[in-house]
């Protein structure tokens, strides 16, 4: 056991580092200081810059645009972006969406979908949750019907309504979960489909979620016609993609480095505001607790996500521990957004309004803090709720 | 001991709820705030005439009903139920406090105008540097002739966009965080010099940027004693916690009460999500954290009579126990409802944003904490 980084890691550092000072887009670093939304080209831009770099897709197979970094490396490469407040990769196509590609699809497949991921040229967006199908996923009630069409070729009907849509309102296409077989058990008929989100009968409506954004939408599939091609693995064994995408998309989710950054971020804010008493809140005993608290707790989850990569790099996939991870991390940057609201004291209540309209009330700092600790309340629900993680650890780690 | 309300204070209690839920559903509320000015004076002047609320909390002799903190609190807790953005708070228990409590000249005059719903008051006593350290002012108010001249800026100050007069403190004498030369003043909005920015705050309020510019005052706006009113700040300022903590036991009975309806209604797994055991044990936390809420909102609103130090203990506890209550109440009432919580067209997370803003209204936790803990253990050496 050591926590030592080699040469070569600390060269890979300085690469990275470099990488990103010499071409993250300045207009972009611009538009996220002021607090303004994304737009889609924003989102893809620094996606394309990175996928020129080889460096858009490291965790996949070499032989697919993979890097074959070390945990090491992945490490430093996720703390480098966090240090340098860069904005992450969209995980829909390359976290998501390919993992099951490449593990299920046909050779066919592969090569007309992986490419465009790597590359940043498709927005790919999720349909799993209904409105009668959250926590119970498997409840799900959007269908599919096979037919044959005047064409002569083989398709899906698709009818039904997917919810919490993350970004769907800028998607061309879309992974879909839907019943082939409503008459067998719930996690049996169901198969996985790539939906052109183009497609005559899609209408994506936008969802204001509590702090005023737009960020998920429902989707409406109304006739959709989906030719069979689009459907990765077996028919009526969708739930097995389901489910090696899920556990991908836990494994992501520690957040470890931009935890880190924010902390620091945190630690700055107290520095410059003032106390009740004589000094900075930094200063202030109660609020000092607090972060020190916290940065324990965060090293806990460091460690503990440092032991699960090293796992997976022994041949071992993310497992149910995976689940420890999506609980203390969103529990740790939920409790971020508290303290960076707490700091901001009376500037936290100015609301800043789609626009950003309102910047320019109090501190930079302080800005739209409220808004993003209501918005962060949704990474305890998302990617199956908290509650739902403790049931998969209590039955597949405890075995209770 | 008797922790009953009067036939009288039933009434006053019906009459709101009764008119709220007629008047004020979620609904007209939304459209009310999205629009121009923001809030609803035709809500302010039912309050008046109609149901003639703005005066329950002031003396006969006033014009009022005879009541004080219990009434304010039986109308707190109901304007809290439906979320009201109407200023009674800084109206009547804010301004009400400093008339009553600071008789400065034209009180009675004053008071006659806000029981007619005809006076809006704002309270500008928070600045960018000052954190809940009341007595941390840059605002200054030189002696000019027989008057005064202010000059400063305030932070946040809600209702200020639809409010007449502001109550303002600022520095007479002293250093910026001396107790010694805190005074009080009542400003008319319109006075010149006087400018604000605007804007809505997270929670549906509408608050402002206030700038005082070389504003001129009679003697007569003095409220209490020149460079001696810290205490008067203090006893306002208690005031008005005990009140928004009568405010929040109304918005955690709702968030309480719409997630066990929710999780009733909700089916997953073939059952209704409240016949999950983890679930249950989560709501009845919920509901334990609702009751001492209660519990401590009437603690403290009786002792709101109490000498200073003792008043001081109790309102601080209650912030204490209502602002972890809204915390514990507000995030597990959003998880609860699952996606739905997020989304702006529930309610739910409109009860949520106020919870939210409340546990740090007039101080956070932490600060009511620190303020029981000197006054209870006594200040570290």
């Amino acid at each position: 056991m050591n926590l030592d980084f080699s040469a070569e890691d600390n060269a890979f550092r300085l690469e990275a580092r470099t990488f990103i000072a010499e071409n993250y887009p300045k207009a972009l670093r611009e538009k996220q200081d002021r607090g303004e939304t994304l737009s889609k080209e924003d989102h893809l831009s620094w996606h394309r810059i990175l996928a020129k770099k080889g460096w858009s897709t490291p965790s996949w197979p070499v032989e697919l645009g993979g890097t074959n970094w070390t945990p090491t490396q992945k490490y430093i490469w996720s703390e480098e972006q966090a240090l340098a407040d860069t904005i992450g990769i969209l995980p829909f196509g390359v976290a998501m969406l390919a993992p099951v590609l490449y593990t299920f699809g046909t050779p066919e497949q592969k090569a007309k979908f992986l490419p465009d991921i790597r590359d940043g040229k498709i927005w790919w967006c999720q349909g799993y949750s209904e409105p009668g199908a959250g926590s119970d996923l498997a409840n799900l009630k959007t269908k599919a019907e096979r037919f044959t069409a005047d064409d002569g070729k083989e398709y899906y009907l698709v009818n039904g309504q997917k919810t919490w849509t993350t970004l769907g309102q800028h998607a061309d296409w879309g992974f879909f979960l839907v019943r082939t077989d409503p008459d067998a058990k719930p996690q049996a008929g169901i198969s996985f489909l790539l939906i052109d989100m183009k497609s005559p009968g899609i209408e994506v409506r936008r969802i204001t979620t509590l702090e005023g954004g737009h960020e998920v939408n429902d989707v409406f599939l109304d006739n959709v016609k989906v030719p069979v091609e689009n459907r990765i693995f077996h028919e009526n064994q969708g739930w097995t993609c389901a489910k090696a995408l899920l556990a991908h998309e836990r494994s992501g989710i520690a957040g470890v480095a931009r935890s880190k950054r924010g902390l620091e971020r945190i630690r700055e804010m107290a520095s410059t505001e003032m106390s009740d008493l004589d000094g900075t809140l930094l200063m202030d005993p109660f609020f000092r607790r607090k972060i020190a608290e916290l940065e324990i707790d965060l090293t806990a989850l460091e460690f503990t996500e440092l032991r699960t990569l090293a796992g997976e790099s022994s041949g071992k996939g993310p497992g149910p521990e995976s689940s420890i991870l999506k609980i203390k991390g969103t529990e740790i940057q939920q409790r971020l957004t508290e303290l960076a609201l707490e700091a901001a004291g009376h500037y936290g209540a100015p609301f800043l309004g789609e626009a950003g309209h309102n910047s320019g009330v109090g501190p930079l700092h302080a800005l739209d803090t409220a808004g993003d600790y209501f918005n962060t309340r949704k990474t305890s629900i998302y990617g199956g709720s908290n509650e739902i993680q403790r049931n998969i650890i209590a039955k597949m780690v405890l075995g209770i | 001991m008797d922790f009953s309300f009067t036939d009288e204070q039933s009434m006053l209690r019906d009459t709101v709820a009764s008119y709220l839920a007629d008047n004020y559903s979620f609904d007209q509320r939304r459209a009310a705030l999205k629009a121009e000015p923001g809030w609803r004076p035709d809500v302010w002047k039912a309050f008046a005439d109609e149901l003639g609320i703005l005066g329950a909390a002031f003396s006969e002799e006033q014009g009022g009903l005879g009541g004080g903190y219990t009434e304010n609190m039986v109308v707190m807790e109901e304007l809290g139920k439906s979320l009201v953005v109407e200023p009674y708070l800084q109206t009547v228990v804010i301004g009400g406090g400093f008339l009553k409590h600071g008789k400065p000249a034209g009180a009675d005059e004053l008071i006659g105008k806000i029981i007619a719903g005809e006076a809006i008051i704002a309270f500008a006593y928070a600045e960018p540097q000052g954190r809940y350290n009341w007595a941390d002012l840059k605002t200054s108010a030189k002696k000019d002739g027989s008057g005064y001249v202010l000059n400063g800026h305030k932070a946040v100050v809600i209702g200020a966009p639809y409010a007449t007069h502001f109550i303002v403190t600022a520095r007479t004498a002293g250093g910026q965080r001396e107790a010694e030369g805190v005074s009080v003043f009542i400003v008319e909005k319109s006075a010149k010099g006087v400018t604000t920015r605007d804007y809505p705050t997270v929670d549906g309020f509408r608050a402002s940027e206030v700038y005082f510019e070389n504003v001129s005052v009679g003697a007569e706006a003095l409220v209490g004693p020149e460079g001696q009113s810290l205490p008067l700040v203090e006893q306002v300022i208690d005031e008005a916690v005990g009140a928004t903590c009568a405010e929040a036991c109304g918005v955690l009975r709702r968030l309480h009460e719409g997630t066990l309806e929710y999780t009733k209604q909700r089916k997953q797994f073939g059952q209704p999500i409240s016949s999950f055991q983890v679930l249950q044990h989560r709501m009845v936390d919920m509901f334990i954290q609702l009751e001492q809420s209660v519990s401590m909102t009437y603690m403290a609103t009786i002792k709101l009579e109490d000498p200073a130090e003792e008043r001081a203990k109790a309102v601080s506890a209650a912030k204490v126990q209502l602002g972890k209550a809204c915390k514990f109440v507000g995030q597990n009432a959003i998880q609860l409802h699952g996606g739905m919580g997020m989304t702006d067209e529930m309610a739910i997370g409109h009860y949520f944003k106020r919870a939210t803003m409340i546990e740090g209204a007039f101080g956070s936790t932490d600060h009511y904490l620190a303020r029981y803990e000197a006054l209870s253990l006594g200040k570290v050496a």
